[in-house]
């Protein structure tokens, strides 16, 4: 498969002796399944910086309140716990439709991913919920710098919540019209990645904003 | 209906941006109606417009950074002619054009000159410098090209369709919130920099991915040309970064549309959190635009000394400790607002630190010079610019970098001095070096010699002439971006500054004359064998230009100065009648998605700019129905045959044999 | 393309999210453990967070840490993130992505604490220039 015109070896300019013996010579371009998925885990590190960001800000208008409401007051824990079980069990069935797809289960996969599904828009419905009642308590975010930020925050992981869900069903349709081809089985493999990734990201939400919160 | 838009958004009442809107709209519309009628739509679209092949986007990348430049220079000689008349006077350009005209001018060098020049020439180049076919997600980068081509349309539109922001090229609040910027000027800039912002983000994935997964058979990671490692760091940069800039801006939009508190005056908000995000993108940002200048240097050093680049090791090392280092830096843009010695000696020391590997560079740089056969072709020419240049602005910073120092001299002409030193003498003078080097890959024939140089020596004399009399003036006192000033003492250095871009002006002038004249005797100066340039690195072993699938076989590499070696070994066997074994190659197809999700974001972004609620809802929708559908699609490569592979690449090896036979004889 | 696919033999990486494992018992107890884990993990958390009978001082600490640990369980079980020399690429990719974090964060939470005591809140400047 290598053109022997082009194989060759060298003397060793840059003086790199040994060194570049000392791992496996570099075997080629990595198959497509390994690249989209690299590909997807360094748009998920940027995704996660992001977050830092948001994580920042509201660390640094924590005690912004301007007078009104803090956290201890307005956060209601057994929503948080409730939303907290949701994504977790819906990271375990994210998980059985992964390996209901690599076994090219259709059953199995639609029914693990309608469970997701489920999982996940109790979520967001929970989550919608407890915004509404904070807006129609006088504590949304317009009221001052603290709440600015603990809605951009959760607003912002619900709002990556939501588009898993739009993909989600993406994933379900396409698998029901295409079955279980090679670029889908690569979407699916971006999506699980996304969707444990918002868990981890979820993990963090409740333990600084609503436990941290309301220990304080 | 229309939210906020109505006929008073256009300017009818100032006559320079209503003048100049409606000739660029004319010269569209002509250039338009010659493509259609002239037969060429079908063409540009299937070749250009709906292309995933990364060196046609990677050449619509640095097209487009050429348009912006003479956009964006167009407002630098309109403040240079401003400040040059405004002693004792108004000048010409009211304040609160003044104001739009430099933040313009920032925004617009800044993301779609550099960096769009950055990205377009890291695309070209980076795939056949690694031995392979296309980067690591092909479609993906056409819509990364469109998006950002998006950003740069908002941005022209607000010229004739409403107004830009007047608040420098960051934002800063509170003047950016709604209080006080309550018109559309600063929603055009958050709009077109988040949507631009998502296309350098891909971008930036993209590469990463090339340069970790993608390389040909044999090339370990120190076997890589030296722009694959800056191409590397500069884009693990732009994936750390740009998020930092997307929440930051996405802050800001929050305030001012939905009414939150994040930077407000009131209600809790801090502004200085603005300064500290937005510098933690800004810092990286500069180094994002500087990494890859360093690659184009090391390749143009090396081939143009006739020398393997010098210290490959500790180049690596200083441009990956660069990456890091330039993480932990960002407070020296704002020392004087209210930090404590402690933490601006901490950001001081490691603004000091950062130029040691840089110093690793040069020296580097300068060895690999010493003892080699140097040519000075244009492209060697802008590089001994760039290090004279570079390191004078370097100079400048480590002064900066000292906060009592930087207490006088924040915000002076001297910091302006300072960046345009390092920007220019760094990335331009880099750019143009690329340009000029890889044009012949990318087209099939050289630019012209003498234009190039004469060129480059307005250039040069033109920056000195423009920029050594604002650190001048800085030290003299002179605060940065004013409309109008008093003092007499300022007011020669500023006329100097005002000829040297005169000067730079003629300078572009030959860079576009240099490029009808190449195109226009494109004969004379053509490729025929793909290496115009005896290079050392693995885009010269392919034809000029290089054929869709780059290489007939991805060679197999057995060291570092990949192509240097096979070149030795060819020249020293005879290979008359020993063929490669052609294959059928792969290569994936052309796809309208890119382009077609920009023309979406176009209509979102614009609505959102004048709150058409509607419009954005209808663009939202229409952006995910792409995505569906792109995902729909059924066939994603197409097969060339062996045998077309085959008659490709004979021609070129015809001629680099008929080249060879030549210098034989000799 | 396929030149990659004639590789595929001879490739040592892993894609991230993928496991080497590939029968699916052992593949569905690690989600079930992980599961549990972090369950326990969790009840935790917020048992720790409301209650009297640890050492108050200590309950962010606390939080904190099983906050990390969560994380880590997700990595492992569900995210399929190992140490094994395939995973490098993948480790070194999260290893970069944590130091941007804890820089940007540190950062920026060190850089506004010491604004703030610097400097008036803005409140009380706009009070002051009226």
């Amino acid at each position: 498969m290598t053109d022997a015109t082009l194989a060759f070896t060298q003397a060793d300019p840059h003086n790199l002796r040994g060194m570049q013996e000392a791992v496996v010579v570099h075997e080629g371009p990595a198959p497509k399944r390994i690249v989209t998925g690299y590909g997807f885990w360094i748009f998920l590190l940027s995704d996660i910086v992001m977050f830092s960001c948001f994580f920042a800000s509201y660390a640094v208008l924590l005690g912004k309140t301007a007078g009104g409401p803090s956290g201890a007051q307005l956060f209601d824990l057994r929503s948080v716990a409730a939303e907290t079980a949701c994504l977790l069990l819906s990271s375990f069935t994210c998980g059985l439709a992964s390996i209901a797809a690599d076994v090219r289960s259709a059953r199995w996969y639609q029914a693990a991913m309608a469970a997701t599904c489920v999982l996940g828009l109790t979520f967001l419905a929970l989550e919608g919920r407890e915004f509404a009642s904070l807006v129609a308590r006088g504590a949304g975010p317009t009221r001052s710098a603290f709440l600015s930020a603990f809605f951009a925050l959760v607003g912002c992981h619900g709002m990556h919540v939501s588009a898993g869900i739009l993909w989600l069903l993406t994933m379900m349709a396409q698998v029901f019209a295409k079955g279980f081809r090679a670029d889908i089985m690569r979407r699916l493999l971006c999506f699980a990645l996304f969707w444990h990734a918002l868990d981890i990201i979820w993990v963090a939400v409740f333990s600084v904003v609503y436990l941290l919160g309301s220990a304080v | 209906m229309l939210g906020k838009l109505s006929w008073a958004a256009i300017p009818f009442d100032q006559p320079i941006p209503l003048l100049t809107g409606a000739v660029v709209l004319v010269a569209i519309l002509a250039v338009l109606a010659w493509v259609v009628i002239a037969g060429h739509l079908p063409y540009l679209w299937r070749e250009w417009i709906t292309s995933v092949d990364h060196k046609r986007i990677g050449v619509m990348y640095t097209l487009l950074a050429m348009v912006m430049l003479l956009r964006g220079f167009s407002d630098a000689i309109m403040m240079r002619a401003q400040q040059a008349l405004a002693f004792h006077s108004q000048g010409y350009l009211p304040p609160e054009h003044f104001n739009q005209i430099f933040s313009a001018h920032g925004t617009i060098m800044i993301f779609f000159v550099a960096m769009t020049f950055v990205i377009g020439l890291m695309n070209l180049v980076v795939p056949l410098q690694l031995g392979v076919r296309d980067v690591a997600f092909p479609t993906l980068n056409s819509v990364g090209f469109w998006l950002t081509a998006t950003g740069a349309l908002l941005i022209n539109i607000s010229l004739v369709v409403g107004e830009f922001a007047r608040t420098g090229w960051l934002p800063y609040p509170p003047l950016s919130e709604l209080t006080y910027s309550p018109g559309v000027g600063v929603d055009y800039y958050l709009w077109s920099l988040q949507i631009s912002g998502v296309g350098t983000l891909v971008a930036g994935i993209n590469l990463v991915t090339t340069v970790l997964k993608l390389r040909t058979r044999g090339m370990s990671y120190l076997r890589m040309p030296m722009f694959c490692w800056t191409t590397l760091a500069s884009s693990l940069l732009i994936v750390a970064a740009f998020p930092i800039l997307t929440a930051t801006l996405a802050m800001l939009i929050l305030d001012r549309y939905f009414g939150f508190h994040f930077f407000t005056n009131e209600a809790g908000g801090n502004m200085m959190m603005f300064m500290n995000l937005i510098w933690a993108w800004g810092h990286p940002e500069v180094y994002i635009l500087v990494l890859p200048a360093f690659g184009i240097f090391s390749e143009v050093v090396a081939t143009f000394s006739g020398k393997p680049l010098f210290g490959y090791r500790s180049m690596v090392l200083a441009t990956m400790a660069i990456c890091v280092i330039s993480f932990m830096v960002w407070l020296h843009h704002f020392f004087t607002m209210g930090a404590g010695p402690d933490v601006n000696a901490i950001f001081g020391i490691a603004s000091m630190i950062i130029a040691v590997p840089t110093g690793v560079k040069i020296y580097n740089w300068l060895f690999t010079m010493y003892g080699g056969r140097i040519r000075f072709t244009t492209p060697m020419m802008w590089s001994i610019g760039f290090m004279v240049t570079f390191i004078l602005g370097g100079l400048t910073g480590v002064l900066v970098a000292v906060p009592p120092a930087d207490f006088l001299l924040h915000n002076s002409l001297f910091l302006v001095a300072h960046f345009h030193n390092v920007i220019i003498g760094g990335v331009l003078f880099g750019a143009f070096a690329g340009y000029t080097y890889w044009f012949p890959k990318a087209f099939g024939f050289r630019l012209h010699e003498g234009l190039g140089k004469a060129a480059f020596w307005f250039w040069v004399v033109g920056f000195y002439v423009a920029f050594m009399p604002l650190y001048a003036v800085g030290f003299l006192g002179m605060t940065r971006r004013m409309q109008h000033y008093d003092i007499a003492e300022w007011r020669p250095w500023l006329m100097v500054a005002a000829g040297g871009a005169v000067l730079i002006l003629i300078g572009i002038i030959f860079q576009i004359m240099q490029l009808v004249v190449s195109i226009r005797d494109r004969a004379e100066l053509r490729d025929s064998t793909g290496d115009p340039w005896d290079g050392r690195s693995l885009e010269w072993a392919t034809a000029s230009p290089a054929p869709v699938f780059n290489f007939a076989i991805m060679p197999d590499v057995g060291g570092p100065d990949a192509y240097w070696a096979m070149k030795q070994h060819i020249k020293q066997q005879s290979l008359e009648g020993r063929e490669p074994d052609y294959r059928d190659v792969e290569m994936p197809r052309n796809s309208p998605t890119g382009f077609v999700c920009a023309f979406f974001a176009t209509i979102m972004g614009f609505a959102l700019i004048w709150h058409i609620w509607w419009m954005v809802a209808a663009g939202g929708v229409g952006a995910f129905a792409t995505f569906v559908a792109f995902a729909w699609r059924d066939h994603d490569e197409y097969v060339i045959p062996a045998a077309e592979v085959a008659r490709i690449d004979r021609a070129n090896l015809e001629a680099r044999r008929a080249a060879l036979s030549l210098a034989g004889n000799a | 393309m396929s030149d990659q696919i004639q590789d595929m033999h001879g490739h040592a990486d892993v894609a991230p999210g993928d496991e080497e494992e590939v029968r699916v018992g052992p593949r569905l107890l690690g989600y079930v453990v992980g599961l549990g884990l972090a369950i326990l993990l969790t009840a935790t958390s917020f048992f720790v967070a409301g209650t009297d009978l640890v050492w108050e001082p200590s309950i962010p600490v606390a939080i904190v840490v099983l906050a990390i640990a969560q994380m880590g369980v997700h990595l492992v079980f569900f995210l399929h993130i190992t140490t094994g020399a395939d995973n490098t690429n993948n480790v070194l990719a999260l290893g970069f992505g944590l130091l941007i974090v804890f820089l940007v964060m540190g950062g920026s939470l060190w850089i506004m604490s010491n604004l703030n005591h610097n400097m008036m809140p803005m409140d009380q400047i706009m009070q002051m220039q009226r």
